[in-house]
């Protein structure tokens, strides 16, 4: 049956859009704002008779003029342009848990009920939005097991730069701050985990895997010492091996007097199975854009909702929502507190999205999304390992969670085509399979991660187009080389990217390099 | 239009299928044809340049007569450019020398050859680092790190040579073991010198120029963290090596590349130390090891640094041990352990254990020792 | 293991009971748990996670969420005079339009091929974003304000391998708090004041603290006090002769009227895009750009995304990219540029719509007609009797403080009996800024109609001096 099924003929949409100054005529206007009031004018005159002569933009900025139908003609074609995951099976972003944001939940965002809410308004106000964020915190203490959470975040690798500054505050708290200089983390943990101690002054041990593609407890026994300051680790990490001795690991951290931080940035295949409070760990968090549903946005909005065990809840940012049996207030008493790593009170349409997704599924339906990503993914795993040239490293035979990093090692071997080849002509059948596999260790990586969004005649269609593309790596690696064929562009030329005279970040730069 | 060069060793690897272990000089060589080995090189060579015909209008092919690469460049489609002369088949170091020596003087973009430890030797003999060279693997050692890791991947990194998509350069080890010894069962490497490879970088996102975290960014990231913690109270013997060369460069003392140093108070006590020497300065004394791994195979102890024996280990003891290596260098290794052979079955046993190995600056990583 | 009744939901095609069956079969397994088998034992949840019931219907979710909602008051539904880092303006219907597209809205990470729309739209935000500024160099957008002031303070130290930083005293509370949290332990803060009398640097104290340790000043123009600094170049020229860069925090839509920073001799600038036709979202609208000249030590410090122009292998085609990766932490880890990863693209697409829509004449005439109208405003709030405005002198844009220390009211009366007559009243600084006293600060946009002005007078009038 599967080996039938065909892979699209697709084509993407391809406008040959100029960029927007291209399109500029002088005059056209795109919206008018209101007039300024007689009476007022009459009073204050121009307004700029107030401000001092230096401070007087000389000359107009130099936007693009286009009235009204033609910059939404423009924009509506460049998004055509753009693969977002409502259009496509979007199994091949591994890692980013592409999965379904209802649009249910897009109308609640949209509702000026929500959307001219200002940040600052009177308590009284606002107790809509607050039992919102806090009754979130409520359902994700349930999830996790931890006893506090904040949402101020913006994104995954903002809330393990939280935890770090929660681990510096703790041990600075304790006196040990400058004897704990070293956090640990693991390869195949998010970069982000090693990234972000550094900016706090940390130095990082990152354990390699072993041979079954896990971290070795033997290597966590040398590098612990009384320098630790913590553990950042993600489980499973991006193999989708989950690591059986993730207590052991905690267990070895706190003995020496570290905390445990845990990567939860995708859940998506332990909710309702397994949490952090079980394994130990004193802190974690979920990002409320991968497992929780709320939209990727192109990269944003997004938000890290980051959990900690009562003992340091003390010294989460400000403020925190409580709950006094009649209303929602902000709590700003935390002494201990790091202060804010985000203004006001993060990404609320994330938070919003992410309270009615939960509000949907309820207890059993969180654990029905994991065991149905967790079906879908080992599903995927056995059929992409019946298709020549492709391997799972690690943990042979065994089944893995929501994800598997994938090798095209035996296919380069045998065709020369590689991973960035087959990247580029999947893109030929209305597929990603994208390009970021951090650390490497992996030759020729893919990485797959079929959520509970898709259906098996979806992975069959995505798997049809890997076997399509494998053989066409046999038969003519020239053209699969030379893909995309059928997409927005074609071959793009890097080499100016990379060369400080010719790179362009802005129009205006891109005109000044490139005179005629 | 670009040009490269091609050298093909012939022999190399007839040793190899009938247990020989290498096939440097006349007598084992014609053992071998005894024991009934096949030219191996040739085969090899041609998987490689299969994977340039795509580009052969592209750069000009200049090759030694005959087995020395004409026969197989023709086989393969290309018309080469044929120079100098050979007598017949039986073919010897002193060819492969004058053949790098002509090649390279005609000013070749890159030189690939095709051999094993013998013949990068003797590439590195005639040349040193004025060309960039690559070796096809077809000999029986490769213990250098100057080959690709297969024939054909070789030719892939050859063509993104030839297409500017790769442009830096990386110094690469050349080893140098003694055959007769290897063949008894005992390894005895040196490190010979460097030879200069294209270097490509471990990632499929793009092939990228002009980046700011190279293998040289990462050397010089390692030795800041090293000479950061280095302790007045100990002597440091500091091993061979490209990784090891930051260090002795940022304290600008006088070093070998290829021999043992020794510090202390971060001034030279002495250059280039044999065993003997070495234990004669620190026996008794506090005394900190800095080794990087020698190699395409990942050897701590017993390749190229033999003068850190392994009395000299014992002396020092385990825990002051400092491993140095670059990710990049880690991840070549495809997950296979650190190595030690040391010649010591009990310290090779003692070192099989995890270690850090500091690989940046504040950045250091845990990995497997074996042996 | 039997699955226990048919569950089927929407959200979840394989769920459907013959499906699961059909894979599990295909798998080799008997049932799900099994695939779970590296999860030991003792880490295994049991029981169930105590959660509400569902609301497995799209309708009793809607009611549902709704209901919950309509607790909350707007500022649509109400008037109101709050901004300080968070501001209301009108929000042009194509923003809304274009960020809500399917395609925008849920793509993610795809190559610049089957994303060319992301890299483009993205590009065209930071090229406008350029011109504005007149700078060649705009990143993606990164999570906030607070975040963009902390990177560029961050980038200043590495380029001039120093690790402390001065700060005016008149920046928002809320962004220092962030910045002192990302700086610390590794970049020192000062604070520089502010003259009490006009809200301007005080430029004595910044010859004062400035030294050969400094890295950077930097300073908000318009300040978070709502005053505009007319001393940039004097600030700057002192930093660069003590080798330190000039850092410049600015709201976006002031530039159709005030001068881009970079003429004054900043290096640095950054800011929040929120105002450029994003909704206030309780916060959740923010966005924070930072831009530079285009050099090359300056482009190798940005731990942002940025993308550039190219072309493809197709004559006239435009292709994107990123310039030069390899900057960021994806790639090398530690040794990358601080950490990056979703921010908030989203919003840099919708401010590049606004400021397309908006062309230079529109953000020239927007900017005046903010100037015009707060400046009517704090003329009429100053006649009220009890009410002060602490800098009269000084330029503003759009926020003003206003003091109530004469009426004898506390900011949060003033606000309390505004709020019974449907008003937001400024935002109460007089905790933050207590050498101000008892203060507020009110924020006039391009919303205001001279009526809503006039409305608030009255009320004010009514609450200082009416009222009890």
């Amino acid at each position: 049956m599967t080996k039938n099924t065909k892979v699209k003929n697709f084509h993407q949409a391809k406008w040959d859009e100029p960029i927007i100054f291209e399109l500029s005529t002088k005059g056209e206007r795109g919206i008018l704002f209101p007039e300024i009031e007689k009476e007022i004018e009459a009073i204050v005159g121009d307004g700029f008779s107030k401000l001092p002569k230096q401070m007087i933009r000389k000359q107009a900025p130099q936007l693009p003029e286009l009235a009204q139908k033609q910059v939404l003609k423009h924009y509506l074609r460049i998004s055509q342009q753009t693969l977002g995951a409502d259009l496509n099976v979007d199994i091949g972003q591994g890692t980013c848990t592409m999965k379904y944001s209802p649009k249910i939940n897009e109308r609640f965002a949209g509702s000026p009920k929500f959307t001219a809410l200002h940040p600052a308004q009177d308590e009284s106000t606002v107790q809509g939005i607050l039992e919102i964020i806090y009754k979130l915190d409520l359902f994700l203490r349930e999830i996790s097991g931890l006893d506090k959470f904040t949402f101020q975040p913006g994104g995954g690798g903002q809330a393990i730069f939280a935890m770090v500054s929660i681990i510096e505050a703790y041990h600075a708290t304790n006196n040990e701050g400058e004897q704990r200089d070293e956090i640990i983390s693991t390869m195949f943990s998010h970069p982000s985990d090693a990234a972000a101690p550094t900016v706090k002054g940390y130095k990082v041990i990152n354990i390699y895997p072993n041979e079954d593609g896990l971290p070795d407890i033997e290597a966590l026994k040398k590098a612990v010492s009384k320098r630790t300051a913590a553990l950042l680790i993600t489980n499973p990490e991006d193999t989708g091996i989950f690591n059986p001795k993730i207590k052991e690991f905690t267990d070895m951290v706190h003995k020496v007097g570290g905390l445990c931080g845990y990567d939860q940035a995708n859940a998506n295949g332990l909710l309702g199975i397994t949490r952090a409070k079980e394994a130990g760990f004193d802190m974690c968090f979920f990002n409320l854009h991968k497992t929780f549903s709320s939209p990727h946005g192109c990269g944003g909005p997004a938000t890290g909702a980051l959990g900690v065990k009562e003992e340091i809840s003390d010294f989460l940012p400000v403020p925190l929502v409580e709950f006094d049996g009649k209303k929602y207030y902000f709590n700003y008493d935390l002494p201990k507190s790091i202060g804010k790593v985000r203004a006001f009170y993060g990404a609320v349409p994330a938070i919003l999205k992410a309270y009615s997704w939960i509000m949907s599924l309820g207890s059993e339906g969180l654990k029905e999304v994991s065991r149905i990503a967790v079906l879908n993914n080992n599903y995927l795993l056995k059929k992409v390992l019946e298709i020549p040239g492709a391997s799972a490293p690690y943990a042979k035979g065994r089944h893995r969670i929501e994800q598997v990093r994938y090798s095209w090692e035996d296919l380069y071997n045998d065709t020369g085509v590689t991973t960035e080849d087959i990247t580029y002509r999947m893109v030929d059948f209305g597929f990603h399979m994208w390009s970021s596999h951090h650390p490497f260790i992996v030759p020729q990586p893919f990485t797959l991660e079929p959520t509970e969004a898709y259906s098996k005649a979806e992975m069959d269609e995505y798997l049809a187009g890997l076997r399509r593309v494998v053989k066409e790596a046999h038969e003519n690696p020239e053209l699969v080389k030379s893909a995309p064929h059928r997409s927005v562009v074609h071959k793009i030329d890097h080499e100016p990217l990379d060369n400080p005279a010719k790179w362009a970040i802005t129009w205006r730069a891109y005109l000044k390099k490139n005179k005629k | 239009m670009k040009k490269i060069g091609l050298i093909v060793n012939p022999i190399a690897g007839m040793g190899g299928t009938v247990g020989l272990k290498g096939t440097d000089g006349k007598a084992i060589l014609e053992k071998a044809k005894r024991l009934g080995s096949k030219p191996q090189s040739a085969k090899r060579t041609k998987e490689t340049l299969e994977r340039l015909t795509f580009l052969k209008n592209d750069f000009e092919l200049i090759t030694y007569p005959g087995e020395m690469g004409e026969r197989i460049a023709k086989e393969c489609g290309f018309e080469p450019k044929v120079i100098g002369s050979i007598k017949t088949t039986e073919t010897t170091a002193t060819d492969t020398i004058q053949a790098a020596k002509e090649i390279s003087a005609l000013k070749v973009d890159l030189l690939l050859f095709a051999g094993g430890d013998g013949t990068a030797r003797d590439i590195y003999n005639a040349i040193r680092n004025k060309t960039v060279v690559l070796g096809i693997p077809t000999g029986v050692k490769i213990q250098s790190a100057v080959f690709a890791s297969n024939p054909m991947k070789g030719g892939d990194l050859v063509a993104l040579f030839l297409q500017g998509k790769i442009k830096e350069t990386k110094e690469a080890e050349v080893m140098d073991i003694d055959e007769e010894a290897f063949r008894t069962g005992f390894v005895s490497a040196k490190l010979y010198g460097y030879l200069t490879i294209p270097y490509e970088k471990q990632h499929v996102q793009r092939i990228k120029s002009g980046s700011s975290t190279n293998e040289r960014y990462a050397q010089e990231a390692i030795a800041q963290d090293i000479i950061e913690n280095m302790d007045d109270e100990y002597y440091y013997i500091i091993g061979p090596g490209t990784t090891t060369r930051p260090i002795m460069e940022r304290l600008k003392l006088d070093f070998t590349l290829l021999g043992v140093d020794l510090i202390l108070e971060k001034k030279l006590v002495e250059k280039d130390l044999s065993e003997q020497k070495i234990l004669t300065y620190i026996t008794g004394k506090r005394t900190k090891i800095v080794v990087t791994p020698i190699g395409g195979q990942g050897y701590i102890f017993g390749r190229g640094n033999q003068q850190i024996s392994s009395k000299v280990i014992r002396e020092v003891g385990k825990d002051n041990i400092i491993i140095v290596a670059t990710k990049q260098k880690i991840n070549s290794l495809n997950g296979q352990p650190f190595l030690t052979d040391t010649g010591d079955k009990e310290i090779n046993q003692l070192l099989s254990e995890h270690v850090i190995v500091i690989t940046g600056y504040h950045n250091k990583v845990v990995y497997r020792i074996s042996y | 293991m039997e699955e226990k009744k048919k569950f089927v939901h929407p959200y979840i095609p394989n769920s459907v009971p013959e499906i699961k069956a059909k894979m599990l079969k295909e798998i080799g397994v008997k049932d799900i748990d099994s695939l779970y088998e590296d999860i030991p034992e003792s880490l295994k949840f049991k029981g169930e996670l105590n959660l509400p019931k569902p609301m497995l219907s799209e309708y009793a979710l809607e009611r549902h969420v709704m209901q919950i909602l309509a607790k909350n008051q707007t500022c649509q539904e109400n008037l109101s005079f709050l901004g300080g880092d968070c501001w209301q303006h009108h929000v042009p219907a194509i923003c809304d339009e274009v960020n809500r597209r399917s395609e925008f809205l849920t793509a993610y990470a795809g190559e610049p091929y089957e994303d060319h729309g992301r890299f483009q739209s993205l590009f065209e935000y930071a090229s406008m974003m350029g011109e504005l500024l007149e700078m060649d160099v705009v990143n993606v957008p990164t999570y906030d304000w607070g975040q963009a002031a902390s990177t560029a303070i961050r980038m200043a130290g590495r380029i001039t391998s120093r690790n402390e930083i001065l700060i005016a005293k008149s920046i928002s509370p809320d962004r220092l708090k962030i910045i002192s949290n990302y700086c610390n332990p590794v970049v020192s803060i000062k604070l520089v004041e502010y003259d009490l009398k006009t809200g301007q640097l005080d430029l004595d104290d910044l010859q004062a603290k400035i030294s050969s340790k400094t890295a950077g000043i930097y300073f908000e123009n318009p300040s978070h006090l709502g005053t505009i600094d007319g001393q940039g170049q004097i600030i700057s020229d002192i930093a660069h002769k003590n080798g330190a860069l000039c850092i410049v925090g600015t709201d976006p839509i002031s530039l159709g009227v005030l001068t881009p920073p970079i003429n004054y001799g900043a290096d640095i600038v950054c800011g929040d895009v929120q105002s450029l036709g994003i909704h206030m979202q309780y916060g959740g609208g923010l966005a924070g750009y930072i831009a530079t000249r285009d050099e090359e030590q300056y482009v190798m410090e940005y731990p942002s995304r940025l993308f550039g122009i190219t072309h493809t292998s197709v004559e006239g085609e435009w292709g994107f990219g990123d310039v030069t990766y390899e900057r960021t932490s994806f790639h090398d880890r530690v040794d990358g540029k601080e950490f990056i990863g979703t921010c908030s693209a989203l919003w840099g697409i919708t401010a590049g719509v606004y400021l397309a829509l908006a062309g230079p004449q529109g953000m020239q005439e927007l900017g005046q007609l903010i100037l015009q109208k707060s400046q009517y405003a704090m003329k009429r709030l100053s006649e009220i009797k009890g009410v002060k405005i602490p800098f009269p002198n000084s330029p503003h844009f759009k926020e003003f403080v206003v003091d109530f220390k004469e009426s004898n009211k506390t900011v949060k009366q003033v606000n309390k009996s505004l709020l019974k007559k449907g008003i937001f009243g400024g935002k109460d600084i007089s905790a933050e800024f207590q050498e101000l006293g008892n203060c507020a600060v009110y924020c006039i946009t391009e919303i205001h109609t001279m009526e809503d002005i006039d409305r608030l007078v009255q009320a004010l009038d009514e609450c200082l001096n009416k009222e009890k």
